[in-house]
């Protein structure tokens, strides 16, 4: 019996080294192992034995059927580590296929513009407010300290709906709401569309849109206004812009200025995007006029203030470099899709 | 604006460079539109004579010049000018010279025969047309009689006799300061900029002979539209042309010199801004000036020629029995000045800026008066106005002039004294300078300033009618000051951030509509009414009730729009036509209709969102699948879709109303062929119009947790065969309704209609999940309730159960 043991596991060996796939060595395990295996046919008739003939015989059994167990196991390691390589082979793809078209939808890029203005003055405080397109002509004029002769009143300047009423050419009527509605101290900004009678060329577009800015409060002083619109630029153009503020007068505030700042393009030598000047105007601004604060019954005594207004494209033909302020209501796919 | 630098420095030092100059010049306030520099680009244009003109052999139209240039030998020239003749003095532009525009000059043959350079004219100079003047216009600029002959050499380089180089800055004047229109009032500025002194010109004549009160008197009948009338009379005037210094001045100005009495006049009002009228004295009759409105009706020729028709509010000049001037805007062809002319009549008036205006926009008649006097005008200025004219005509040698004036002057304009607060200026710069740097800064500024140490008295020259509170001097102080010095701060109070919920809830949507693939476009809020007849809205709708603008500027801007579905159509149309192969794109934006309530009231503005798409595996499911994504990142899931066969814009059988609870808030379908027609798209396109600011109102966007299920969940797929007029909408609300608390969710996962079921109808096929609450359910539990499901199936939809 003890022949038999050794003629099995040098069987099983020499068998277990031939076999190929899952498959063979399966049925090696089953032909040696299984139970009607012939491993398992000697341990059935060891009954015949004797106790210590047994023992022996049992300790050897065993030790072979480990030993086949063994070989097998690394065996089926063996064929199933190669079947997979086999497949992988098999299945391999070119990457250089394109990819499955997936599409996210871009906002339009006054829009973008508007959140990224919004999101640097909302960092400093500044709330948002709407008003209407359609206003009253004495929130757009009057109330701004717009003199009854002001050309911008003029029909050839200003779209009228009726004689009260009118598309704002400006977002500054929401200052009055605002005044209007709201106790000081206020630190808000408007976004909006505005509308002026300007055939559309390249730098005109008769509806445009501003970001308008006010704040209110004890205290406020032109280096207030300098200060935070100084912040804002860098924010929006990089740190290392420059500011300049430049003498200007708008009927509604006083003293007035308009903002330059230094080309980001150029870093202010001088470039097609600066005109040569090294600057670029961004914005209108100024300490708000008492006549306007006082339409809000503000005390103009105890509060003082600071408005600012922009125009969107303007800042959105400077960042994104376009040339035609016409391309942003064409809405022309690839245009817009430029901006993801 | 235009401001030559060498005028200004007749009233002030300016020391600095010109760049310098501007900079500085720009930061108290006066900004620029350009600076040019007039002759910097004119190289070796010289002085020459002709002193011989031969035919050209081979040419009609040519001649050929031989000019004298200084060197021994003449210089030959051929030019095609018929303008030239033996003895004129011209700018020779020799070989190897420059002219503007990067023009160089080169020896060459014309015809056969050699030409040593060119013989020029005043545009090839680089004079503008408007200011060039007539007698030199198309021609080579003859140079005779523009300066006296001994005051240049032939040969001698042009510009630097003539003196033609010289900046000009033309800057921007805001409507505040009018009196910043002319060239005093530019050198007052620049005086304070520098810290210079301003000094005026001369305007008192050596010789005045009798007196203007023998030759005219002066009655201002309305004197609301006429403050004050400066007349004063010169004799023996004698009309010619201007000396060259005059000349050059208007030119470098912007205007053109016409001869010696116009352009003083016009120097004159340059210098001042006050507009200078003069008439020819033979023409006022019964040596008076009436100033008066006109009569209803009343016809009269300007200086232009034409006849125009004046109302009874237009302010005129008359004299005993005709009117003579159109006061402030232009004279009449009756009193002009004639080469004839030997006495004339100066005025220098002050008329309301208000009444030119609209006396100036009535006759659609703009000129430099009235563009003027429109802005408002010191009434002071008028008589040194009309001093300097005359010491200009005696400087000149243009005429006599008779002594005295005949001042009309009701009610002389007297400044008020304005109280200005040391403590307020420094708060409002956020400054703290003292009292002595802020009078030294009025008194620059030419104002009379007294009080104390906490206020400051301060009376603004007459010049600045702008300066009438203390805030307008809260300016001077910061622009003079300036600007670049105060410093920077942020404010002290701290503000909380806050953006509305409309606004929340739009960022929303156009975000969840990017993610959906869609673009989002912008579209003007004026629109053609046409684009409602285009997409085929009925006649008697809601949206056409138009808010309308009264002076569009085209038809195609002329109405707000109602709704945005038309502006969609146009973008969809336009990237059609480039070729675009598929657009998915969204607008949330305004629309307006008209308050019925209140028709002279703003009227309704709504939000409302479009949505369209075309293209390869665009559907009216597509559409339909992002929109009820949309909503649902909304919070709003309880909405129907149902059939809509009668509105215009869609396919009758492919068109639904959305509809929340009881109420609709908006529509989509497949554009109708016709619509897509309009627009010039050959493809089916799908769309949809939401109220927005019905969705916002109906939105919830609080999210609240719900424990994840507990228990397993058993799915029962069913294919049902029905008619197709059933709805899949009414087969989903049978099983929902019978789905008891157990049914989780139903998935439509299939329609089959085809040869395998009869004609007319189709087969639906669902996923039913139900999942029990508190318990794993068994087969009995599900198969109870689905048999149920099926019979009411049966029952209520003749719905059969097909075979999977």
């Amino acid at each position: 019996m003890h022949n038999q043991l050794e003629k099995i596991l040098n069987e099983a060996n020499e068998q277990i080294q031939k076999a190929v796939t899952v498959l063979d060595a399966e049925e090696i395990r089953v032909r040696l192992l299984g139970k009607k295996g012939a491993l398992t046919e000697i341990l059935r008739s060891m009954g015949k034995l004797g106790p210590e003939e047994r023992k022996e015989l049992g300790l050897k059994a065993n030790n072979v059927r480990n030993e086949i167990e063994t070989m097998l196991e690394e065996k089926f390691a063996q064929v199933k580590n190669a079947a997979r390589e086999a497949k992988f082979i098999m299945e391999k793809i070119d990457v250089t296929e394109p990819g499955v078209e997936m599409t996210l939808g871009v906002k339009h890029p006054i829009t973008l513009t508007i959140d990224e203005i919004s999101r640097v003055f909302m960092s400093m405080g500044f709330s948002i407010s709407d008003g209407p397109e359609v206003e009253t002509v004495f929130n757009n004029f009057d109330a701004l300290n717009a003199g009854p002769n002001h050309p911008a009143r003029d029909y050839s300047d200003t779209f009228y709906i009726t004689e009260n009423t009118l598309l704002r050419t400006q977002t500054s009527p929401v200052q009055v709401r605002t005044l209007m509605s709201t106790e000081p101290p206020i630190m808000v900004i408007s976004p909006g569309r505005c509308f002026r009678c300007d055939t559309p060329d390249a730098t005109h577009s008769p509806m445009f849109h501003q970001v308008e800015g006010l704040v209110v409060d004890e205290g406020i002083t032109m280096a207030d206004l300098k200060g935070t619109l100084d912040s804002f630029a860098k924010q929006l153009f990089g740190p290392q812009v420059k500011t300049k503020f430049r003498p200007h007068h708008f009927p509604f505030t006083e003293p007035s200025a308009e903002m330059d700042v230094s080309c980001f393009k150029c870093g202010g030598k001088g470039c097609r995007v600066c005109k040569g000047s090294g600057w670029i105007e961004i914005l209108g601004c100024g300490m708000v006029h008492p006549n306007v604060l006082k339409v809000g019954e503000v005390d103009t005594e105890r509060f003082t203030g600071f408005a600012f207004g922009m125009g969107v494209e303007r800042i959105a033909m400077l960042k994104y470099g376009v040339d035609d302020i016409r391309l942003f209501y064409e809405n022309d796919m690839r245009f817009i899709n430029q901006f993801k | 604006m235009l401001v030559p630098i060498e005028w200004l420095k007749d009233y002030t030092t300016v020391n600095s460079s010109i760049d310098d100059f501007c900079e500085k010049m720009i930061m108290s306030g006066s900004n620029l539109e350009t600076c040019q520099f007039f002759g910097e680009e004119i190289k070796d244009v010289i002085i020459g004579k002709i002193v011989r003109i031969e035919n050209h052999p081979d040419a009609d139209k040519l001649v050929i010049c031989y000019v004298e240039t200084g060197e021994e030998e003449l210089t030959q020239i051929v030019t095609g000018a018929t303008n030239v003749f033996e003895g004129a003095f011209v700018p020779v532009a020799i070989h190897g010279s420059k002219l503007p525009g990067n023009i160089k000059i080169t020896r060459g043959t014309l015809r056969g025969i050699e030409s040593n350079g060119m013989l020029c004219s005043m545009e090839e100079l680089g004079f503008e047309d408007k200011v060039i003047p007539s007698q030199h216009r198309g021609g080579i600029w003859i140079l005779n009689g523009l300066m006296a002959d001994d005051s240049w050499k032939l040969g001698q380089d042009l510009v630097e006799v003539l003196g033609l180089k010289t900046a000009v800055v033309d800057f921007e004047i805001t409507p505040n300061r009018p009196d910043c229109l002319c060239m005093i009032g530019m050198a007052r500025e620049s005086a304070a900029t520098f810290g210079e002194k301003l000094q005026y010109p001369e305007t008192r004549c050596e010789k005045e002979t009798g007196s203007a009160e023998d030759y005219i008197t002066v009655e201002i009948r309305k004197p609301e539209l006429c403050r004050r009338y400066v007349a004063r009379v010169v004799t023996d005037v004698v009309i010619k042309e201007s000396p060259w210094w005059l000349q050059k001045r208007l030119m470098f100005a912007g205007m053109r010199a016409i001869n010696n009495i116009v352009d003083i006049t016009n120097f004159v009002m340059l210098e001042y801004g006050n507009p200078i009228h003069a008439f020819d004295i033979r023409c006022i009759e019964g040596e008076k000036i009436i100033v008066d409105t006109a009569e209803q009706g009343e016809l009269f020729v300007s200086l232009d020629g034409s006849e125009r028709k004046l109302n009874e509010n237009m302010l005129l000049i008359k004299d005993a029995s005709k009117s003579v001037a159109i006061a402030g805007v232009m004279g009449g062809q009756n009193s002009e000045i004639a080469s004839d002319t030997s006495t004339i009549l100066i005025e220098a008036a002050n008329f309301n800026g208000d009444s030119i205006r609209s006396t100036s926009k009535k006759l659609s008649l703009r000129t430099e008066a009235s563009s003027r006097f429109e802005k408002g005008i010191d009434p002071n200025l008028c008589e040194a106005a009309a001093d300097r004219v005359c010491k200009l005509i005696e400087i000149l040698g243009a005429g006599t002039v008779v002594g005295g004036s005949v001042d009309a002057y009701p009610a002389p304009s007297t400044m008020p004294m304005v109280q200005v607060r040391t403590a307020r200026v420094n708060s409002v710069l956020g400054i703290s300078i003292l009292r002595t740097k802020m009078a030294d800064i009025f008194e620059s500024l030419e104002m009379r300033v007294e009080g104390d140490e906490e206020t400051l008295k301060v009376t603004p020259p007459s010049i600045r009618q702008d300066l009438i509170e203390e805030v307008d001097f809260i300016e001077e102080i910061a622009r003079i000051y300036g600007y670049d010095k105060l410093p920077m701060t942020l404010p002290r109070g701290n503000q909380e951030a806050r953006k509305s919920r409309e606004r929340q809830l739009k960022d929303l949507a156009k975000q969840t509509m990017c993610a959906l693939g869609a673009n989002e476009v912008q579209t003007y809020s004026f629109v053609s009414p046409k684009g409602i007849d285009f997409v085929r809205i009925a006649e008697d709708s809601w949206e056409r009730n138009f808010v309308k603008i009264i002076n569009p500027l085209g038809d195609e801007n002329s109405v707000m729009r109602t709704i945005l579905t038309p502006n969609m159509m146009e973008i969809l149309g336009r990237n059609f036509s480039r070729n675009i192969e598929k657009v998915r794109a969204f607008e949330i934006g305004n629309t307006f209709t008209q308050n019925i309530a209140d028709p002279e009231g703003l009227p309704d503005e709504q939000d409302s969102m479009v949505i369209a798409t075309y293209g390869k595996d665009e559907s009216f499911y597509t559409l339909k699948g992002m929109l009820v994504e949309m909503l649902r990142v909304f919070g709003i899931t309880d909405i129907r879709f149902e059939s809509e066969s009668d509105y215009g814009v869609y396919h009758p059988g492919r068109c639904a109303r959305i509809i929340l609870g009881d109420v609709e808030i908006g529509i989509m379908g497949e554009v109708h062929p016709e619509v897509c027609d309009k627009y010039g798209i050959n493809t089916k396109c799908y769309c949809s119009e939401l109220m927005f600011d019905v969705v916002m109102n109906a939105a919830n966007i609080e999210k609240i947790y719900k424990p994840l299920p507990k228990y397993p969940s058993t799915s029962r797929d069913i294919a049902l065969l029905v008619t197709e007029d059933v709805q899949v909408g009414m087969l989903e609300n049978i099983i929902k309704e019978n789905g008891s608390d157990i049914l989780e969710k139903i998935q439509m996962f299939d329609v089959y209609r085809g040869k395998q079921i009869g004609e007319g109808q189709k087969s639906v096929a669902f996923a039913l999940t139900y999942r029990g609450v508190d318990k794993t359910l068994t087969d009995e539990d599900v198969t109870k309730v689905h048999n149920k499901v099926l019979a009411e199936l049966k029952e209520k939809a003749k719905a059969t159960l097909r075979e999977m």
